[in-house]
């Protein structure tokens, strides 16, 4: 058990780090959601593994209305019956097999349901922890969900024991020997409790549903939210073996806490904001990356679409960047979180604020129309005069029907961030050189910068560039950008970039040649000019070539700063090396083949002269034995000193040392033993010619 | 007017002068021949056996005067193998020769075991060296 919650930790860890966009935007769910859960969700030849695993597949494509494959039922509901045909009592695997057979509706038959709910009653009966609980009850559900009657006995029991285990701030513990208490636990204690209810034959006592309602208010209290008005349970403690993380942790939380009050007659007093924060939270994490989170978003917002508390409603924006030019409208959307239709609503545009001047609302109090067609509030933009930028829009929300406000939960001003982009013109642009010592100079020419240039100027280091232009909006205000840069590119690829000021509605820069001798290195030569303008709220941000400026600068002293090497480009360490050449050994000059086969032959010879030489003395074999047993024995002596002389040939040709002398072991002990009895029959043999 | 017998007597003593001292050196040849072949047989066979030893080596170092000594360790055993067995040679001579008084206890069989047991160690370091 310990086990697989470290597993959920990590995998947690890597759903995190796989979550595909940020939590800037909160949409509602969309067809993006429906296409990554059929991308994860894949079964291999139609089964998921686990039946954890199923029941996650199954109850998300039940959510997006995804039609239940043939394939997996038949992967599936083999093991489904299998389970709940098992004598086993093991109530965890009951659960998980009721669970995902509700989905499929597998054809169990009614006898195997009726024996699965009296071992489920057994459960309950003698249950002491949490998750037997738990088990027992919802299995309990399921199986009245098919048809079978089931009733709890003992409901007040069941009740009175799982409520022993809650603890003042809210929280549950497992059972009654661990210390630690956990919200995960309340929310499945939130929802066995309300199992209890449902199955129970007569009215649980009204006392106790009520002091239930005030620990969910109390477990309320401890909710957690981050900086973007997102809210979400977590647990006091991070234990690494019992951590699930905070989107389990709400997930079940919120389980809990919506089949709660289902069953609890009367309502539930959580403020709405809160359930809205926690559908924001929900919402905020885009599209998680694995099955396990994009289950429990699914599912808890499933829960917060229709549950008896409030249903948040939420506004977004399909938009957030508006052309001037295309005159677009600004449209925003209100809906449930899975996308479902709001009641009838208005939309405000409270205050809009630019983002150069918070304090100041460029714009009040707009209402929005309604296009019932698309289901979308609109405004024209165009005739509110809204100039090019960036701004932060605040909505208001206002239900018509007063009954609603009981049902659903609107945030009190939602604020989005949103551009408003638009053509800027460009005008009046000047280009010339200065002397530096006269105020003015005739050189100034016009600049078109709506297209390349190709200027050809000259400069001194004593004299200075001049540049300047007007930037305005649609609306004829004078137009910061976020960048306006001037560059100039020497030959050799050195760079310098200055960002041109703007004073008195127009943007300008004088490069003093003289003050920047130093910072360009004392490099001469010639410069390419580029002007860079560009900005989020600019449709036509540009990067022009202006030309290039022939540069005389004096010569550098000794001491000067060189240019900065050049960057290297960094792949060309993954290119071809240089090419290494080796310097071998010259091999040793061999003499010519026959001068060697001659001296072979040559050396040979004294072997031939040896033999003659013996025939002329008069060599012969009189003394050998003449009788077999001392034949032999010299036979084989000869034979064994010829098998070793054998031996030390094929050493030269191809055997290494320890073989020849593994052999020649051999040999020599039978070479002496031979030889000593040949030697000793030959020595008798002449002792007894000589005394006779 | 010189007598011709005179003259001839001249040349006739020159002659068996110069006969004595090419006499002598044949002599002496004659004398060591005969000397050598009452040497016994097996003796005169080690004798040639030495001798086809030594030719040998020297016909090796002539080789390498010529070529060069690249594999030097190739020309080392070549020429060690033919030193040794030579002196091995001698030295079963030594022991087998019945004149040789220090000796006269040894069995020659003892002795020609002996060489045949040093020749095969003295050629397995050959073999190995050769290359």
């Amino acid at each position: 058990m310990a086990r697989n919650l470290r597993l959920l930790g990590f995998l947690a860890l890597i759903c995190a780090s796989l979550s595909i966009s940020g939590a800037a935007v909160i949409r509602p769910i969309n067809d993006a959601h429906r296409s990554a859960a059929l991308e994860l969700f894949v079964p291999t030849n139609g089964s998921f593994g686990s039946l954890e695993e199923a029941y996650e597949a199954l109850r998300t494509f039940q959510i997006f209305g995804v039609e239940k494959s043939t394939e997996i039922s038949h992967a599936t509901c083999p093991v489904v019956a299998e389970k709940l045909g098992s004598s086993s009592f093991i109530s965890k695997d009951l659960f998980l097999a009721l669970r995902v057979n509700s989905i499929l509706g597998c054809q169990i038959d009614a006898r195997t349901f009726e024996d699965v709910a009296s071992k489920l009653q057994a459960v309950i009966k003698n249950a002491s922890s949490l998750v037997d609980f738990h088990y027992g009850v919802e299995g309990l559900l399921h199986i009245k969900d098919q048809g079978i009657s089931v009733a709890l006995s003992d409901a007040d029991g069941t009740f009175h024991s799982i409520k022993a285990l809650s603890q003042s701030d809210g929280r549950w513990r497992y059972d009654s020997n661990s210390a630690e208490s956990s919200t995960y636990a309340a929310g499945i204690a939130l929802e066995t409790l309300a199992g209890v209810v449902s199955l129970a034959d007569k009215d649980v006592d009204q006392s106790k549903i009520g002091i239930v309602k005030h620990d969910i208010i109390k477990l309320f209290d401890s909710i957690k939210s981050y900086d973007d008005g997102t809210l979400y349970f977590d647990e006091k403690h991070v234990d690494a073996s019992e951590y699930k993380g905070p989107l389990a942790t709400s997930a079940s939380v919120i389980r809990g806490v919506t089949a709660f009050a289902k069953v609890a007659s009367g309502r539930l007093n959580i403020p709405s904001d809160k359930m809205l924060g926690l559908a924001k939270f929900f919402l905020s994490i885009g599209i998680p990356g694995c099955t396990k989170d994009l289950f429990n978003q699914i599912e808890s917002l499933s829960h917060l679409e229709d549950n008896r508390v409030s249903i948040p409603l939420i506004l977004s924006l399909p938009s957030t960047v508006l052309s001037l030019t295309t005159r677009d409208q600004l449209k925003v959307e209100v809906t449930t979180v899975l996308g479902s239709a709001a009641p009838p609503l208005t939309v405000s545009l409270v205050q809009a604020f630019r983002s150069d001047s918070k304090d100041t609302p460029v714009l009040e109090n707009q209402e929005l129309q309604f296009d019932s067609e698309n289901t979308i509030h609109y405004l024209d933009i165009i005739p509110l005069k809204l100039d090019a930028g960036k701004y932060k829009l605040m909505f208001e929300i206002s239900l018509h029907d007063p009954e609603n406000l009981n049902t659903y939960a609107t945030a009190g001003r939602t604020s989005v961030m949103a551009f408003i982009t638009g053509s800027i013109n460009i005008g009046k642009a000047e280009i010339g050189i200065f002397d530096s010592d006269s105020g003015k100079s005739e050189a100034l020419q016009k600049l078109d910068l709506s297209r390349d240039s190709a200027l050809s100027l000259a400069a001194n280091h004593l004299q200075k560039l001049h540049l300047s232009f007007q930037l305005t909006t649609p609306l004829g205000h004078h137009f910061k950008p976020h960048q306006v840069l001037l560059k100039l590119r020497h030959e050799t690829n050195v760079e310098h970039i200055f960002v041109m000021e703007s004073s008195a509605r127009q943007f300008k820069i004088v490069l003093d040649f003289l003050s920047l001798v130093e910072k360009f290195y004392y490099l001469s030569g010639k410069y390419e000019i580029e002007l860079t303008v560009g900005d989020a709220a600019m449709e036509n941000s540009f990067l022009r070539a202006l030309g290039h400026i022939e540069l005389d600068l004096p010569k550098p002293p000794e001491k000067a700063a060189r240019p900065p090497p050049l960057p290297v480009d960094p792949y060309s360490r993954f290119g071809p090396k240089q090419e290494i050449a080796h310097i071998f050994r010259e091999p040793e000059r061999r003499p010519p083949k026959e001068l060697s086969l001659t001296f072979l032959a040559l050396t040979l010879l004294p072997f031939v002269g040896f033999l003659i030489g013996l025939m002329r003395l008069g060599v012969n074999l009189k003394s050998f034995p003449s009788s077999v047993v001392p034949a032999s024995f010299s036979i084989l002596f000869h034979a064994g000193i010829a098998a070793v002389l054998l031996l030390y040939v094929l050493f030269w040709l191809k055997l290494d040392l320890f073989t020849t002398l593994k052999v020649l072991g051999f040999l020599g002990v039978f070479l002496v033993f031979v030889g000593h009895r040949t030697l000793s029959h030959h020595a008798s043999a002449t002792a007894k010619l000589k005394s006779s | 007017m010189i007598p011709v017998h005179l003259h001839f007597e001249e040349i006739e003593k020159k002659l068996r002068m110069a006969k004595s001292t090419s006499s002598d050196a044949q002599m002496l040849i004659r004398s060591l021949r005969t000397a050598y072949a009452a040497t016994p047989t097996n003796l005169k066979i080690i004798d040639l056996y030495v001798v086809y030893a030594i030719v040998t080596a020297v016909i090796q170092v002539v080789y390498m005067g010529v070529v060069g000594s690249f594999p030097f360790n190739s020309f080392l055993s070549g020429v060690l193998s033919c030193v040794g067995t030579a002196v091995l040679a001698v030295c079963l001579r030594i022991q087998v020769n019945k004149e040789n008084k220090e000796f006269k206890d040894l069995p020659p069989e003892r002795a020609y075991a002996d060489f045949i047991l040093c020749n095969l160690v003295l050629h397995l370091v050959i073999m190995n060296f050769l290359g």
